[in-house]
């Protein structure tokens, strides 16, 4: 029992002001998908385009089947013509090739089913879309790793940078902020390093400094050399996300369209009751 | 055997010269059964738990029909019903969202209980069944968990069925007798879609008409927890009460509307209610190679989930000196030395057990403690007033402090484990414990205010 008040007591006012900060550790930035794509059919279509041209030669969407599009405004024609390869039926889902083994043995790991990605990705700390939002535009040359190319959402992945000519050549500063122990005197503190990817991937890093934040993290900029290929390719990755975000749940937009008529009906029906209830309870005294 | 002619008239007539169970029944149970008068908005729950019932078990149904209890087709069935029957996501939210709903009603419900000491003489089997009915409610949950066969369906189910492994001697052999295989796999999936589908249903539906005759039987509780029985007309019928129908039926269908607006809306703008109905890692297909971060039960049962993991080595300590608190107090308060003797020996026992065997095995039984203590509450309270209403304001205030050990055990049991954490939830634990344990002590302390001989009733 060496409990004391004092330690009952700070662990309790710790636990009501934070109990989210306690839970999750090093917090990750993430750039805010701009939701409206999702309602735009033009940007999901588009989405449905980079989808077919750059995700389906390894990652699947066995749940989705490809007449799911008309939904987006594609016919089935359109779908046959421009976005499966191969002979698969506009019935079929949207299965690939390539053996999940040797895909392993390929990249380390097997590329995940894309069917309920940005559900899957969502977490208590961020949403799905934002994740993947930032992690397709958060790749950056590292020479040190095996690809070539590293990842601020997702550090050390295993998927090489797929849109590297669209997004064109970056640089990028990391800044990671790291709990250290300073093993002569033993005091513990955080420190700070900053490192610079030039756009060959050879990496720059700082001497490290103390941090004058006392929590783990890491912020990051990225410096574009051809900013308008990047502005494009930053609206090509909204749309995708779009695209992925509807596969996710393509009743979405159905559900809520029917929903306000759900309330509508319920708003009624509930005045109606209580009005109901009101005559039969008027006499009870 | 003459004919007996009946008072109806037409097809009614028919069928009750043949069956005249039917109209004695409806009478029994709606036109003719008298409920106070005053009840208050606490009394829809009962109500709304048997719609939610309603909506499982059609919901149900219709998932059966399309879903496969198989491990490498049960993932994809689910979004296969979600994509590709018509209409499958409607039904699959509304089940998804109904066992969450079936346990905020459940909650409220019980809240209301002991806010109004439904569960005191005469209404003791009423309150056993609906224990009963709570207890077969978490199973059913646990076993339809496991179907959507996502990761956290998976290690959800593979940490609670460990658990039966911490039981001394038989735990490891019982936990794969339950599982049916050394981890959870496709026969474990197969017997617990037996389970939901048809076993725990079936006994659910039993206690749940066991719960109504027998509180049709000693008649409803009311707000100020006086017996409407006391005070009749001269046709036997209780002054203060009312025909359940059509009084408490229009009644009940105006609260029904309310809540089916609260309910609709979750099902088609928040299906996932943030995570806490639909858990986010639940959309990653069962992973038996692939531990995730953090396993987490779904909301309902994390109060339950944070005693399990408030229960260390370091707990066992204030466990003891609890229990010895306890014992203290009985053979205080006790004059029969056979009692005496009895909680003597039973917590030396405790006291031996606590130190020799694992805690973990200690938390299970805390765990299943904290779901049974409910069952003794009738014979635990022993205040003069059954209503909190005239009991003293503390009373009911230390109720409240148990709903709000309730409630932030809960969500402490949604958070991965911190030290922090672990410490409230020990304090939280030896609070909800305390509550029951020193209730025949507290419940007949302080000033009472006189209960009236009728109910207080305003017109609307």
């Amino acid at each position: 029992m060496k409990m004391t008040f004092a330690r009952l007591a700070a662990a309790l006012a710790a636990v009501l002001v934070s109990g989210s900060v306690l839970a999750s550790g090093a917090e990750l930035q993430l750039d805010k998908w701009p939701a409206a794509r999702a309602k735009d059919l033009a940007a999901l279509q588009n989405g449905a385009r980079l989808f077919a041209n750059y995700c389906i030669g390894c990652h699947s969407a066995s749940l989705v089947r490809w007449n799911r599009l008309q939904q987006i405004g594609l016919d089935d024609r359109q779908i046959k013509d421009f976005l499966i390869f191969g002979n698969q039926k506009v019935g079929d889902t949207i299965k690939i090739a390539a053996a999940p083994a040797q895909q392993k043995a390929w990249f380390g790991k097997t590329p995940p089913d894309l069917s309920v990605i940005t559900r899957a990705r969502t977490s208590f700390d961020y949403v799905g879309t934002d994740y993947l939002y930032t992690l397709l535009r958060g790749y950056y040359r590292d020479a040190s790793s095996p690809t070539g190319w590293n990842n601020v959402a997702y550090p050390n992945i295993g998927m090489p940078h797929i849109f590297w000519e669209a997004q064109g050549p970056r640089e990028a500063t990391i800044e990671a902020i790291h709990a250290h122990k300073d093993e002569k005197t033993g005091h513990a503190g955080f420190v700070k390093t900053v490192t610079v990817f030039d756009q060959d991937g050879v990496a720059t890093r700082s001497e490290p400094t103390t941090a004058t934040v006392g929590r783990e993290g890491m912020t990051y900029t990225f410096k574009p050399l051809d900013p308008a290929r990047a502005r494009q390719f930053d609206a090509d990755a909204a749309d995708l996300v779009a695209f992925l975000a509807f596969i996710t749940d393509p009743s979405a937009g159905t559900r809520v369209r029917i929903g306000v008529w759900v309330m509508l009906f319920l708003g009624l029906f509930t005045i109606v009751a209580w009005r109901l209830n009101a005559v039969y309870w008027k006499n009870v005294k | 055997m003459a004919e007996q002619k009946s008072q109806y008239t037409g097809l009614l007539g028919w069928v009750d010269e043949r069956m005249p169970t039917l109209m004695a029944e409806y009478k029994k149970h709606l036109s003719e059964y008298y409920a106070p008068k005053n009840f208050n908005v606490w009394y829809i729950f009962g109500g709304l738990a048997i719609t939610v019932l309603a909506v499982q078990i059609v919901t149900g149904i219709f998932l059966v029909m399309n879903y496969k209890p198989d491990a490498a087709l049960a993932f994809a069935s689910v979004e296969y019903i979600m994509r590709d029957v018509p209409g499958g996501w409607f039904i699959r939210y509304m089940h998804s969202t109904g066992a969450s709903a079936f346990f905020v009603v459940v909650y409220l419900h019980m809240f209301r209980g002991l806010m109004y000491g439904s569960y005191r003489k005469p209404r003791e089997l009423v309150w056993i069944f609906g224990c009963l009915i709570f207890l077969s409610l978490m199973g059913e949950a646990f076993f339809g968990y496991l179907l959507p066969w996502g990761q956290m369906s998976y290690w959800g189910a593979q940490v609670i069925v460990n658990l039966f492994g911490a039981i001394p001697l038989i735990g490891p052999d019982l936990a794969i007798f339950i599982r049916g295989d050394y981890v959870i796999g496709d026969a474990t999936l197969n017997r617990f879609f037996a389970f939901h589908v048809i076993a725990i249903p079936l006994v659910l539906l039993g206690l749940v008409v066991a719960h109504i005759l027998a509180l049709h039987d000693v008649g409803s509780n009311n707000p100020d927890g006086v017996e409407i029985k006391k005070h009749k007309d001269a046709a036997g019928r209780p002054l203060d009460g009312i025909p359940f129908h059509p009084y408490y039926t229009v009644h009940d269908i105006f609260w029904t509307a309310i809540f089916l607006i609260l309910f609709f809306a979750v099902v088609f703008f928040a299906p996932e209610m943030g995570g806490y109905f639909l858990e986010w890692n639940n959309f990653i297909p069962a992973d038996p190679l692939t531990t995730p971060n953090h396993i987490a039960p779904v909301w309902y049962f994390t109060p339950f989930y944070s005693i399990l993991r408030a229960t260390t080595e370091q707990f066992m300590i204030w466990l003891a000196v609890g229990t010895i608190g306890m014992a203290a107090l009985v053979i205080l308060s006790i004059r029969n030395a056979m009692v005496r003797g009895a909680v003597a020996v039973g917590t030396i026992v405790l006291l031996l057990g606590y130190f020799t065997l694992d805690p973990k095995f200690w938390g299970v039984v805390l765990m299943g403690v904290s779901v049974l203590i409910f069952v003794p509450l009738p014979w635990l309270d022993h205040s003069p007033a059954r209503s909190m209403r005239y009991r003293p304001a503390w009373h009911f205030a230390l109720l409240m402090v148990w709903v709000v050990a309730f409630l932030w055990l809960g969500y402490l049991g949604t958070q991965p484990p911190t030290p922090a954490g672990t410490l409230v939830s020990q304090v939280l634990t030896l609070v909800y414990f305390g509550f029951f344990a020193l209730m025949p002590w507290w419940s007949r302390m302080g000033t009472f205010k006189p209960v009236p001989d009728r109910i207080t009733f305003v017109a609307h």
